[in-house]
């Protein structure tokens, strides 16, 4: 019985020994251009596309692929708008609406408790949709009466000051015992015959073990209303996060998705850095998101210009020493150039560490870009040239001359110079390899893509198709060489075992316990995209947990149903998608 | 030296199993060569938020000081009658520590307790992410390095090493101790396991017989340090010395970082971090003994001279070290708080550590004194600090390699 249940997992999940493995382990290089150079068989071509291309492979998808074509599949895939949405995708992101905003709208919808303070002081606009409007006023409604409470408390002797009310004064003690104890049924029920207007109250009252167990049986609209409870402006973040998921497990363009995974990774930015909280969702979607198989020069400038990264590396603050603000504040200037933008756009944007570049390059850059800021971040503000701040003297960067009062031109310059220098052609070449074919992927093949860069103007899907036409990426030396990372593994385990996800923050607090918090690397580098960075005890641990809790439907919001024939004898699934090789891809 | 015990433990754990070696046996393996060589040890603790040091080692001897603060400053040692719980407790005729810190005094007098004041990271930025980045990577100013200074700073040695050797108490590996050399996080030593028996066996099999290195070496070091922090539950921990570790994550971390210590189990650093300490408004109360900041150090000072006791005389081979990413400013704000500074100070407890002073050159708090006029100025590098710890107590010379591109400038702390 055991035995079945894991070869009936076997398909997706690969329990069979692998040739490529050892590539990963310290064998010599002779060893291993020689298994880059040993085609893996044909049956397992599938299951590489698969692998490397998707987040891990669904029931189904291998005879789907067959049927299709390996070929015209991976085409389709090269070309993400000409491959149906998946239905089920759609209807899982539609509640999701900060997903479709601008960060000026965030801020605005989903106010942190200052933006509401500057509401009521009259310094911010409440939002126009008549909705959005009702909800911000209870907010202020509610804020006001926390400020009449405090004041209270100050003043003990103030009478009649209005205070939130307790659920014992808003329940019955039989309400409140079903909404403690009740199954789901009564606890939903319970809550929903409460008038409408009593509801959010009762909401807002609910302690926060109450208020989880109602979460836990509410349809989407409730338990949206309930998220807002716990603070507006999380539901930000938890929308990005949950959708990060929701697409990596539901897309039909899959390596639409891995590579929006890569490339907002590539030009990482740290969502709890200040005001980026609000920015990121616009950054991804309208930076990465449209540019990742289209020209490495654009996807470059949209980033540059994007308010995320602009305040992510510090570059709206930065101020030319040649520029009209810094003559007219002689001596007691505030602030300087900051270098940060202009380093990090060399080390790892482009030209890579080992780029040819030195500390005047940096400083020559930095002054190019001064200028290029933020109208009002915290206000999820856009991207503006200010023309005061901008070092108006002559530039010289790597070794080619900017002249002076070239203004917002500057940057462009820049941007030019980067993405067409070989340097930049080699560093992301090396770097999706790396991601798609092995963690020290063969000097030939990043070669070979680097060419088609330089060739093709920095076209990404040429470098892609280059890549996948190489023998290298068939070859034994990649084949299952990589170790996931724990969004991959997480998502990938979803998949294996068709789990149906209601709402997905369950398992991005998973991805966060493997050791990739989304969204929230600090570090300008991104993750790593080779496995070492995942190799460490606390993570393999958390590893095998999530699959024992996944199969045995305990992680939030999913569900799955090979659980029940895995339970009688243990827990076999979930030994499968703990196992080393499951680990693997 | 380093061969043969290898070889014993490796032997000793292949006839038993690593699972079921016992914890005795396990402690002989990966201790050194008796309780005579016991390693060293450090502990590092992060105050995330950045600390108001001027209100924690309070200059009471600086009119500059009450100038500034005329709502939330801690009121000079020499207060009497009813309001003396609200003074500062004197240490050296200027410096003075916060009321909530008094279990801390005796630790001073006994000359256990350095205090390093206008201390703090180079780098001006006041941003808690860049400051509390570059303060854990050890290189200020430089983003792009990968791994943290507690990783660097392990002393390579040959062969394994305890899979517990480096241990941060908290949900994901920090910064500090990132890097090349095997570091663990957990957030308790009891939930550090697989929790169902049954798959944890069959987890284990799976991986010891895998044919992957690298997730072989991984699996194994994982239910080595699983097996480890297990037997190490068996016995419910009493803290030695009449220990009372104070409620909350902060005691637990601390009471946790000690059961680990006195278990023999390799551990060599360990990181807790604690926050709390942005207080932009209502730093303290209407008394200096009361309000955020007050509450917080009385946790924070319970904390550590609950460690004291409980370590006992095992202090000899353990030194503590306090951070924060940067000071705040030395005026008061219009919210009775304060903002983002510069320079702050730090604690170094342990037994072998020269303590019963403040360290660091006083820079003063008059108008020109201060760091872009408004902080305290910077007079002592956190890494000479920590530099020191490195090579003096743990006895790792290679200070450049841990802080690359500086040169640390030793304060006799050792």
């Amino acid at each position: 019985m055991r035995k079945r249940a894991l070869l009936g997992l076997a398909s997706v999940v690969c329990l069979a020994a692998y040739p490529g493995l050892s590539a990963y382990g310290k064998k010599n290089n002779a060893d291993q251009s020689k298994l880059f150079s040993k085609e893996i068989p044909k049956n397992e071509r599938i299951q590489q596309a698969l692998n490397r291309l998707t987040f891990g492979p669904c029931p189904g998808d291998v005879q789907q692929v067959q049927s299709l074509g390996l070929k015209k599949w991976i085409d389709l895939q090269l070309h993400p708008n000409r491959i149906p949405q998946n239905p089920i995708l759609k209807d899982k992101l539609q509640m999701l609406d900060t997903l479709r905003m601008s960060s000026e709208q965030l801020v605005i919808n989903y106010p942190t408790p200052q933006t509401v303070r500057e509401i009521v002081a009259g310094r911010m606009p409440y939002p126009t949709d008549p909705d959005r409007r009702m909800m911000i006023q209870k907010l202020v409604a509610r804020y006001e009466r926390k400020q009449g409470q405090d004041a209270g408390k100050q003043n003990a002797q103030a009478a009649n000051v209005p205070v939130i009310p307790a659920v014992a004064d808003l329940l019955s003690p039989q309400q409140i015992r079903i909404l403690r104890t009740g199954n789901a049924e009564q606890r939903l029920s319970a809550f929903e015959s409460l008038p409408a207007a009593k509801q959010d109250e009762v909401i807002e009252a609910l302690p926060g073990g109450m208020r989880q167990r109602l979460f836990d049986v509410a349809p989407p609209e409730l338990r949206r209303r309930i998220e807002m409870a716990g603070g507006p402006q999380q539901v930000v973040v938890r929308d990005l996060t949950e959708a990060k998921l929701f697409r990596a497990i539901y897309s039909n363009r899959q390596l639409d998705e891995v590579l929006t995974d890569f490339w907002f990774n590539h030009f990482n930015v740290y969502l709890d850095k200040g005001a980026d909280r609000y920015l990121v969702t616009e950054y991804e979607r309208d930076a990465i998101r449209p540019n990742v198989l289209g020209k490495f020069r654009d996807l470059l400038e949209a980033t540059a210009k994007s308010p995320a990264m602009l305040f992510y590396l510090d570059n709206w603050q930065s101020v030319g020493p040649n520029s009209p603000a810094a003559r007219r504040s002689r001596g007691k200037n505030r602030r300087g150039l900051n270098e940060n933008y202009g380093r990090e756009l060399m080390e790892l944007h482009t030209l890579g560490v080992d780029g040819g570049y030195t500390q005047q390059d940096v400083i020559a850059v930095a002054r190019c870009f001064t200028g290029w800021t933020i109208s009002q971040p915290q206000r999820g503000g856009k991207f503006i040239f200010n023309p005061r701040v901008h070092d108006e003297g002559e530039k010289i960067v790597l070794g080619v001359k900017i002249p002076a009062g070239g203004g917002m031109k500057d940057g462009e310059k820049v941007l030019d110079i980067l993405a067409h220098s070989p340097a930049t052609a080699h560093h992301i070449s090396f770097e999706l390899a790396q991601r798609f074919v092995a963690d020290n992927p063969p000097e030939s093949l990043v070669d070979r893509m680097a060419k088609t860069f330089l060739k093709s103007d920095g076209d990404l899907r040429e470098v892609m198709k280059t890549m996948l036409k190489s023998k290298e990426f068939w070859s034994q030396g990649a084949y299952r060489s990589k170790l996931k990372s724990p969004l991959e593994m997480v998502a990938s385990a979803v998949r294996s075992v068709n789990g149906d996800v209601d709402y997905a923050f369950g398992l991005v607090n998973q991805v966060a316990q493997l050791g990739e918090p989304l969204y929230r690397k600090q570090e300008p580098t991104g993750y790593s995209n080779s496995g070492k960075e995942w190799l460490n005890a606390g993570g393999l641990l958390a590893r095998m947990n999530f699959a024992l809790q996944l199969t045995s439907n305990h992680i939030q919001g999913v569900k799955v149903e090979s659980a029940k024939a895995a339970r009688p004898d243990g827990p076999v699934a979930g030994i499968a998608l703990g196992s080393p090789a499951f680990q693997r891809y | 030296m380093g061969t043969r015990r290898v070889f014993l433990r490796n032997s000793a754990l292949a006839m038993v199993g690593v699972g079921s070696a016992p914890l005795w046996l396990q402690r002989a393996l990966y201790a050194t060569d008796g309780p005579a060589q016991r390693k060293k040890i450090l502990v590092a603790i992060f105050q995330r938020g950045a600390c108001d040091g001027l209100n924690i080692v309070v200059p009471h001897g600086e009119k500059a000081y009450y100038d500034m603060r005329p709502t939330i400053s801690v009121p000079r040692p020499s207060l009497a009658g009813d309001k003396r719980e609200d003074a500062a407790i004197d240490l050296d005729g200027f410096f003075g520590l916060h009321p909530s810190l008094a279990p801390l005094k005796s630790l001073f007098e006994q000359q256990h307790l350095a205090i390093i004041d206008a201390v703090g990271s180079p780098d001006p930025t006041r941003s808690h992410f860049d400051a509390q980045d570059y303060m854990e990577s050890g290189t200020p100013g430089r983003k792009a390095t990968s791994d943290g200074w507690m990783n660097r700073a392990l002393p390579r040695v040959e062969g394994k090493v305890s899979p517990v050797r480096a241990v941060a108490l908290g949900p994901v590996l920090p910064r500090s101790l990132r890097g090349e050399e095997p570091a663990i996080a957990l957030q308790s030593l009891a939930a550090f396991q697989v929790r169902n028996r049954q798959a944890a066996k069959e987890f284990e099999e799976l991986y010891m017989d895998a044919k992957d290195p690298a997730l072989e070496a991984t699996g194994r070091e994982t239910f080595e340090a699983v097996s480890m922090l297990q037997s190490i539950q068996k016995q419910a921990y009493t803290p030695s010395g009449g220990a009372e570790y104070p409620r909350g994550r902060f005691g637990d971390s601390l009471r946790q970082i000690a059961q680990l210590i006195k278990a023999d189990v390799g551990m060599e650093m360990a990181f807790a971090d604690v926050g709390g300490w942005d207080n932009h408004v209502n730093e303290l109360g209407q008394r200096a003994s009361e309000g955020q900041l007050a509450n917080l150090l009385r946790e924070y000072g319970q904390a550590l001279m609950a460690f004291w006791q409980d370590m006992g005389d095992r202090m000899e081979d353990v030194a503590l070290v306090t951070m924060s990413e940067f000071g705040r400013t030395a005026h008061e704000n219009g919210n009775r708080g304060t903002d983002h500074g510069h320079a702050n100070c730090m604690f170094a407890v342990g037994g072998a550590i020269k303590g019963g002073k403040v360290y660091g050159k006083w820079p003063g708090l008059a108008k020109e004194q201060l760091y872009e006029g408004r902080d305290l100025a910077l007079t002592t590098d956190f890494r000479d600090v920590l530099g020191e710890l490195v090579a003096r107590h743990l006895g790792n010379s290679d200070v450049q390699g841990v802080f690359p591109g500086y040169q640390p400038k030793f304060l006799g702390l050792v």
